[in-house]
């Protein structure tokens, strides 16, 4: 029992300790590169410090006397390096990187063996070499310069007082940012103005109090330090209900001195950090700018239908060409400023995956590539949560328990790959585990089961994997506690859908499973193209749009009470559009234009009159009682001033399936 | 009569490893909170008899929750307990100073625990 006990206990140490270090090695890093560009940002170096404290305290409790060890010697060097007591050098990082190596090598013997085997004494060494090279801690408190309440300087940490010190060193302004917020929202609000405060400066402090009305919410004082001035402060956190008040130097001179200083303190690094909003507020200009020069096209197209293609019609389509080549320039630059690497969500899955395996008991790698691939800084952060739950399903029901692997003739360990890479103007995300796979039969019954099909209907395996997205639609008894939470693949379709996206499903029994997602690569501004239909004017995002076709009506063929078109000797279902918009019939005689649109097999061939042609649109969102209207994404304006609605074609597709 | 301790660290494991001890002891019960701002969004739904306390936290820390206790007109007679490490001596004295009514250094013995928990609420169990 009391080993059973000890198991355990040693198995929550070793997970939260690997937490740790992969924690410590990422802000190591990071760490690296700040002392080569020759800047460090103290949160890094305290953030290690945290880590290697923690992981301190937590071996020292769980009786692991090398990990505490080593870790006291180096919580010792990183108290040093966060207090500027030791300078931080690229010798200095080198030791930490060594004596986390060390640490990784002691938790692998734990968990192996249940016993510490590696030496740490040579390592120790190094780290205490590491450390003679400081000199000592700052004598006179500079802090006494600052006509600073002493109730606020008593509440900061010793780190804390370190970092107020060197603000005031540096000579910049210190400020006190009060702000009052509900009790059930404030995490969400002070991380909002957290946000804000960071990209001006250094926050050293963050004071709760109850302040006049204690049941009614609470009060934050944030102590900042920062080269901005006060009405600067004011301007950007006035709209978060924030109050601001400076902390004045009691001596006068700091006007002086900090003009004295201003040319030698020039910054060394040659980036800005800048707030997504304002990159959103430009892209939103931009947008508009794209309208106005189709409106622009549009007229001096009029102009030349009007005067033919002479003077001042020449001269207006000579500077219209010269403004959107201009506007393409400043469209791409303001486009690759809100491009990230996609590798930014998949190192924070690499450590969820960690966590989830171990918690389910399952043994699993998670292979990645395509981390350079990029996209919009914002369907990035979308894309997380669909990604995160993909991931949790495969861990989850995806991947089988060791002895069925085994059994089966696999490896124990499970891998879940996720890749990315860019594909024309889309950016194709997979995620592929080498688990049991989905049961097409199973589903199949379940379907029947809840009435969505008739026993005797024949489906195709891709269409019977469709029900899966299905909201409220699970083929799993159990529900676990990692992805069971009620959100389902229908949440992950709606999200990626959200966002202009298509996702499609390959499975096979007893080898795995493979979503694949395809996103267009912003949002901002897309490429689309403009159908009519029965005298309407729909815009189809390009990114979905495999190909267009004209064929004559006697090639429709009915199959399955279904209306399909033989393309390329694959079936092709088509969907009429003025019919699922109930629009009047169109006339269009013997010739039919044909939109193919879709992912891999899952394709459609919307019906349409004309095709009109490609264009830039800025989707905006529609109104309250058009968002519920299936197959329509948002609206975009025209240049004719035309408002049009933009398909949603993973929408129509689902459509598409349901009207048989 | 039930004593409802809340536990803010954290570190999971040592979390679990204070509850342990703390429930170890008859009539006590536990609520756990992750960070300080949980522990902000715990207090006013219970009513806690002690509130133990790391020092070194992400969002706000131990000393700025001790003084968030010790002036707040509805919390401000719970005890508190500090549990820090011999690093942070300076850190401790200013948690006495703010008010906290003990502390213990990590690592520490399941018994040094329960004994100052029994001394900080003058119960004897």
């Amino acid at each position: 029992m009391a080993s059973e006990k000890d198991e355990r206990s040693k198995g929550e140490f070793l997970a939260e300790a690997e937490d740790i270090l992969e924690d410590l090695n990422q802000h190591l890093i990071q760490m690296e590169a700040m002392v080569e560009a020759g800047s460090v940002d103290p949160d890094v170096v305290n953030a290690i410090f945290r880590g290697v404290h923690s992981l301190k305290g937590l071996s020292g409790m769980f009786g692991f006397t090398g990990v505490s060890t080593l870790s006291h010697k180096l919580e010792s060097l990183l108290d040093a390096l966060r207090l500027g007591k030791v300078p931080i050098t690229p010798e200095v990082t080198q030791a930490i990187f060594q004596a986390l190596d060390r640490l990784k090598e002691l938790s692998e013997d734990i968990s192996r063996s249940g016993f510490e085997r590696a030496d740490t004494t040579d390592i120790a060494a190094v780290i205490e070499a590491a450390m003679t090279g400081g000199g000592g801690a700052d004598k006179k408190s500079p802090v006494d310069e600052l006509a600073i309440d002493p109730a606020l300087v008593a509440v900061l940490t010793e780190y804390e007082e370190h970092r107020l010190k060197e603000n005031v060193k540096a000579k910049n302004g210190i400020f006190l940012v009060k702000a009052r917020f509900d009790l059930m929202t404030f995490d969400k609000d002070l991380t909002a103005l957290n946000d804000k405060l960071k990209s001006l400066g250094e926050i050293i402090s963050t004071l709760p109090s109850s302040g006049m009305s204690p049941d009614m919410g609470i009060e934050f004082n944030l102590l900042m330090g920062t080269k901005s001035t006060m009405d600067r402060l004011v301007e950007e956190v006035g709209g978060l209900g924030a109050e601001v008040v400076e902390i004045k130097y009691k001596a006068e001179e700091k006007k002086a001195a900090s003009e004295a200083a201003s040319p030698t303190i020039k910054s060394l690094s040659k980036t800005v950090r800048v707030d997504i909003s304002r990159l959103d507020h430009l892209m939103n200009i931009v947008g508009e700018l794209v309208l106005s020069k189709n409106i622009i096209s549009q007229l001096s197209k009029d102009l030349r239908g009007l005067h033919g293609f002479t003077g001042i019609a020449v001269d207006l389509h000579k500077a219209t060409r010269t403004f959107e080549r201009k506007l393409g320039e400043l469209q791409e630059g303001v486009i690759e400023v809100r491009m990230v690497p996609i590798g930014q969500i998949f190192t924070r899955l690499t450590q969820a995956v960690r966590k989830y395996a171990g918690d389910v008991g399952k043994d699993i790698d998670l292979e990645m590539s395509g981390e350079d691939t990029e996209l919009d800084k914002l369907m990035v952060e979308d894309m997380s949560d669909p990604l995160m739950h993909l991931i949790r399903n495969s861990i989850d029901h995806g991947i089988e328990a060791a002895q069925v692997r085994a059994r089966r003739g696999k490896p124990e360990r499970g891998t879940i790959r996720l890749d990315a890479f860019p594909k024309g103007n889309r950016v194709v995300i997979t995620v592929e585990d080498d688990g049991g796979g989905i049961d097409h039969e199973k589903v199949r019954r379940k379907a029947v089961e809840r009435e969505l099909i008739k026993e005797s209907d024949v489906l195709s395996k891709r269409e019977i994997m469709d029900f899966i997205f299905m909201p409220g639609f699970s083929t799993s008894e159990k529900v676990s506690e990692v992805s069971g939470r009620g959100v389902g693949m229908d949440v992950v379709k709606k999200n990626v859908s959200r966002l202009s996206g298509m996702i499609d499903v390959e499975t096979e029994i007893g080898v795995g499973t493979k979503f694949t997602i395809t996103l267009p690569i912003t949002l901002a501004i897309i490429k689309a193209l403009i159908v009519d239909v029965s005298a309407e004017t729909f815009a189809v995002p390009l990114s979905s749009v495999l190909e267009s076709l004209m064929i004559t009506r006697d090639r429709i063929t009915t199959i399955e009470k279904r209306e399909v078109v033989s393309l390329r000797g694959e079936t092709l279902p088509l969907l009429w559009l003025d019919r699922v918009f109930s629009l009047p019939k169109s006339d269009a005689g013997d010739y039919l234009y044909v939109v193919v649109v879709g992912i891999a097999e899952r394709r459609l061939g919307l019906v349409v009159d004309r095709l009109v042609g490609q264009q830039e649109i800025v989707i905006k969102s529609i109104g309250e009682k058009l968002k519920n209207v299936p197959g329509i994404a948002g609206a975009t304006e025209l240049g004719d001033n035309e408002v049009v609605l933009v398909l949603d074609v993973e929408a129509l597709i689902d459509e598409a399936t349901l009207r048989r | 009569m039930t004593r409802k301790v809340l536990i803010v660290e954290d570190s999971k494991a040592m979390r679990g490893l204070i509850r342990a001890t703390v429930e170890a002891l008859p009539g006590f019960v536990t609520h756990e909170a992750g960070s300080g701002f949980d522990a902000l969004k715990a207090l006013p739904s219970h009513q806690f008899d002690l509130i133990i306390t790391d020092i070194n936290m992400p969002d706000i820390n131990g000393l700025e929750l001790i003084s968030f206790v010790k002036g707040h007109p509805n919390y401000k007679s719970i005890p508190l307990i500090v549990v820090s490490t011999e690093k942070s001596e300076e850190d401790r004295r200013r948690g006495l100073a703010l008010g906290a009514s003990g502390y213990i250094v990590k690592p520490f013995k399941g018994e040094d625990l329960q004994e100052l928990i029994k001394k900080v609420l003058g119960v004897t169990v």
